[in-house]
């Protein structure tokens, strides 16, 4: 029995203290018609060697490829430290720290996290993380309608170059709190979001003007005067960010004249494996004013009964457990293993080595669009400036060629015909430190030998 | 124990011009970076500690020796389900290759991991007897928002508009309201009744054609099986709505009765309490959704498909699995989640149950009910009261301590804390709601007799103790790194983050 330590004389002495014949007995509450007669679909136990064996030859069968795929999940080098520290029993196997004598460690690198953030997006308040990017987008906009309450309208605009699942994941869970949200257009030839755009909304209340910066096409937005447009209209800005690019690019808190106010992101490219899509984390930081309205656990320096520091769970008013039906959000998780992750990715990383880890990603990105445009048939798209990640146009649909691409190993980027069939065949690449200019040079030599046959033809 | 004394924070041990250059990329190849605009760039450094690699990895060490954790203390927190956390789930979910997996990346290179996911999808299928599941909620509640969004979905479908309350027992987990409040719909509260089952005259007057749905968890927040269970279903169904498990508590009933059988039309599932996954201080979850014919083409996106066996011997060159798309469900409710779900925390449930199998996963249920039940026996027996004393304790069960309250003014809050100093986590305090003075204890299958044994001692001790010097308790706990922590100070003078050096 794996797992149960239970003997026989275990099971005949507890049996006997609780007064039952036996184990079937304290099911005699259970309706006997509604009973499980048979478990036969499910398969029999594995031992941990068998299981292993299995699972081994699962990985083997998926392989590793050399993946210029980004499009919301970025490969970064993890160091050792990170996983082999988070793994811990004490980290790993502990819960939510609801008994905050019992679970300082948590609290405090909570704590931690919390001014990490703050200080990266350059906000005066973080929590303790949310399920993931797509979802803190979704929790930003609903805590928009709850922070302005100048607006009256519950609508909010999105940018048509915000990632089309952070769309999605908005749209199913804010539509049923009956928010409505508008598209804005990006600029066909630079892929940013203008004030020309912007000015169809002028006159028009809304609550919230979304940004994300770098774009879904790792352009470079005019955050400055997005921002400021926004305020001028009372509306308030909700930045989406890449954590990475903040070691470079502009905090939200310094966005034009007043800063964003409620900064999200995807905080998976902190040290979170790519693992198939999770788990990630999401970041939300905002500012003091709007603390209350925020969801999710925060957590609060303070002093024990014999006045020494220590730290707990605070403004748990806002929350579920609390405030049921009416709390900020139903959410009573936060990702707090990989936070910790994110955590100590940063506090090794410090602010030099993110700056190194931005800088060599954006240069291998320009190295890499330089090689592949450099081939026939491939083009640029946008005129703007990247981050770590373009659009391509190819001279031929997309799919077959990715797919001759991955029989050689490279996972070339994302076909973007079912998001964006307005590009054509646009394909969005990224590549980040992890990349040598070998890695770069055997993509281009594959996709120029996977174009070639048409051309010939 | 471990538990030492406070630890400083990480900037604390900052030196300017100190860091963990061994992590650090080598200088970048081009001038990109040098090449963005001037009004772009930041201007100031963030705040992030300068220390070396071992400055970090032993502050972190040491912070997590201020822990309590299922590896080091025995964790009988009800409602959580605080198991062992099988090490060989990691092991195999932190395989490289599942690692380096991008979510994006060809099917064709995701086969294995593919495969996982289709038989998880399948096993939950076939032990909570729903049609359909769906993966990608990322915990608990997010499978709770997933499932009232389908009931609502199925009604508007139905062109049935008018439905959008939710009825839940009074006792319900806090997340159940809060869910209904999130997907737009107005909770109503349903009394249960002294036995502790929900009230049924109480429920066929609060069901009419405003009804979307119910809530419940069976066995209840109450650690007792809702023996009306078809009766409940009939009248919620005749009323034209739907039911919904939240399954916190599926590890009281795995393998010995499906909701499925029991009428529920949609439930989620805490993967991370009945499949063992780690709680992490707090998440990962995964809270996936399953749903009966009725419900299966509202499932979020994306699921596991595995391709029809009649194509592949048509000779279909397609690979065997591929993600479901809207074009395969049209009506579904929509996306959840940046990607597929928390693949890493599936693979690691995946991993359990195959070790488990059909024997494994009944008797999960078995032990778990026979702990809590030797557990509630003997702690009346050493003199605590029981909520429900002529009920069968479920997975888990509530002792009430208003006789200690009222004749030695010790609290629940005392005891849970006094049980911090003695080596044991506290249970759940002060839920469900409806019990005065509650604790909430589920100790699970993987503890063994001498464990439950020793936690007695403990509580027998502060029983003692309440009596003899209940200053002990007022004042615990003594032993950890911190006593009892200022709550109306951290909420009152908000401190969130470090201010920087003085």
């Amino acid at each position: 029995m794996p797992f149960i330590p239970h003997t026989d004389d275990d099971e005949r002495e507890m049996l006997s203290a609780i007064g039952a014949p036996d184990i079937e007995a304290l099911f005699d509450e259970i309706p006997p018609n509604l009973r499980v007669t048979s478990l036969d679909e499910l398969p029999a136990g594995l031992s941990e060697l068998e299981v292993m064996q299995l699972m081994a030859a699962r990985a083997r069968q998926d392989g590793r490829a050399s993946c210029f795929i980004g499009a919301g999940a970025y490969e970064h080098h993890i160091p050792a430290a990170v996983w082999s520290t988070i793994t811990r029993g004490e980290f790993y196997s502990a819960y939510t720290p609801y008994q905050a004598e019992a679970s300082q460690g948590t609290l405090q690198s909570i704590y931690e996290y919390q001014s990490m953030m703050a200080s990266l997006t350059g906000m005066q308040v973080s929590n303790a993380s949310l399920y993931d990017g797509a979802s803190a987008v979704a929790e930003a906009c609903l805590m928009a309608v709850r922070a302005n309450r100048r607006s009256k309208a519950a609508r909010i605009l999105l940018p048509r170059s915000l990632h089309p699942h952070y769309r999605a994941v908005t749209l199913t869970t804010a539509l049923n709190q009956g928010l409505a949200f508008d598209t804005l257009p990006f600029a066909r030839d630079a892929g940013h979001v203008t004030l020309d755009a912007l000015a169809a909304h002028d006159g028009e209340d809304f609550t919230a003007l979304v940004i994300q910066q770098p774009n879904f096409f790792g352009v470079i937005e005019e955050v400055d005067a997005l921002t400021d447009w926004a305020h001028a209209r009372e509306a308030l800005v909700i930045a989406v960010v890449n954590p990475i690019s903040l070691a470079l690019l502009k905090p939200p808190g310094e966005w034009g004249a007043k800063g964003a106010d409620i900064v999200v992101g995807e905080g998976q490219p902190l040290g979170c494996p790519l693992s198939s899509g999770g788990p990630y984390f999401g970041f939300m930081t905002t500012r003091m004013q709007h603390v209350r309205q925020m969801p999710g656990r925060i957590v609060g320096a303070t002093v024990d009964a014999d006045g020494r520091p220590g730290f707990s769970l605070t403004l748990q008013a806002r929350e579920q457990h609390i405030r049921r039906a009416k709390a900020t959000s139903n959410i009573c998780t936060n990702q707090g293993l990989l936070m910790l992750a994110g955590t100590l990715y940063l506090a090794l990383m410090g602010a030099q080595g993110l700056e190194r880890v931005a800088a060599a990603s954006m240069a291998r990105t320009e190295e890499l669009v330089r090689a592949l445009t450099a081939i026939a048939g491939v083009r640029r798209v946008f005129a703007r400036p990247v981050f770590h990640e373009a659009v391509l146009t190819l001279d031929r649909p997309v799919a077959p060629v990715l797919a001759v691409l991955a029989q050689r190993g490279i996972q070339g980027g994302l076909d973007l015909i079912d998001h964006y069939p307005e590009l054509g065949p646009a394909l969005l690449v990224c590549a980040t430190e992890t990349k040598s200019s070998a890695d770069i040079e055997a993509y281009a030599s594959a996709l120029s030998e996977a174009l070639r046959p048409a051309r010939a033809a | 124990m471990s538990l030492g004394l406070r630890e400083k924070l990480i900037f604390e041990y900052s030196r300017p011009g100190r860091g963990a250059r061994g992590q650090w990329p080598g200088a970048p190849a081009g001038a990109a970076a040098e090449a963005l605009p001037a009004g772009l760039r930041r201007r100031r450094r963030p705040l992030l500690p300068e220390v070396s690699e071992l400055d970090a990895l032993r502050h972190y060490t040491r912070l997590s020796q201020l822990n309590f954790s299922i590896d080091t203390h025995f964790y009988p927190l009800g409602s959580c389900t605080m198991k062992y956390n099988p090490r060989a789930c990691n092991a195999a979910a932190m395989l490289p290759e599942f690692l380096a997996r991008h979510p994006l990346a060809p099917i064709e290179q995701g086969q294995g991991f593919l495969a996982c996911m289709y038989e998880l999808q399948e096993m939950l299928k076939a032990l909570t007897g729903m049609r359909g599941v769906a993966l990608s909620p990322l915990a608990g509640a997010h499978g709770e928002f997933a499932g009232v969004a389908m009931i609502r979905a199925y009604h508007r479908a139905r062109a049935d508009l008018a439905r959008d309350e939710i009825i839940v027992p009074q006792a319900a987990h806090g997340t159940n309201p809060a869910t209904a409040t999130m997907c737009g719909c107005v909770a109503r509260e349903v009394a249960v009744g002294a036995d502790g089952d929900v009230d049924l005259a109480a429920l066929r007057a609060a069901v009419s054609p405003k009804t979307a749905g119910i809530m419940l968890t069976n066995p209840s927040t109450l650690g007792v099986f809702e023996r009306r269970i078809e009766e409940v279903a009939r009248i919620v169904h005749e009323a034209g709505g739907l039911l919904y498990y939240d399954g916190a508590n599926l590890n009281a009933i795995l393998g010995k009765v499906r909701p499925g059988d029991m009428g529920f039309d949609v439930i989620h599932m805490n993967l991370h309490k009945t499949f063992s996954t780690p709680h992490g201080g707090g998440g990962p979850g995964a809270g996936a959704v399953g749903v009966s014919a009725r419900l299966l083409p509202f499932l979020p996106l994306p699921i596991v498909g595995r391709e029809p066996d009649a194509e592949r011997e048509r000779g279909a060159a397609r690979p065997l699995y591929r993600w479901l798309g809207e074009r395969d469900l049209p009506q579904s409710i929509g996306r959840l989640t940046g990607f597929g779900g928390n693949a890493g925390v599936l693979l690691r449930a995946y991993v359990y149950m195959r070790m488990l199998g059909r024997e494994g996963m009944r008797r999960v249920g078995e032990y778990a009910t026979l702990n809590a039940n030797y557990l509630s026996a003997r702690l009346q027996q050493v003199g605590f009261e029981a909520a429900y004393p002529q009920r069968r304790a479920s997975h888990e069960f509530i002792l009430t301590l208003r006789r200690l309250e009222q004749e030695y003014g010790v609290t629940a809050m005392d005891v849970a804390k006094r049980l911090l100093d003695l080596g044991f986590h506290a249970p759940t305090t002060y839920f469900p709601l409806l019990i005065s003075e509650c604790l909430l204890i589920e100790p699970t299958e993987t503890e063994s007799k001498q464990t439950l044994d020793a936690f007695i001692g403990a509580m027998a001790q502060i029983l003692r103790e309440a009596q003899e010097n209940p200053g002990q308790l007022h004042g615990a706990p003594h032993t950890l790194p911190v006593r009892r922590l200022d709550d109306v100070r951290a909420a009152r003078e908000l401190n969130l983050i470090y201010p920087g050096p003085a």
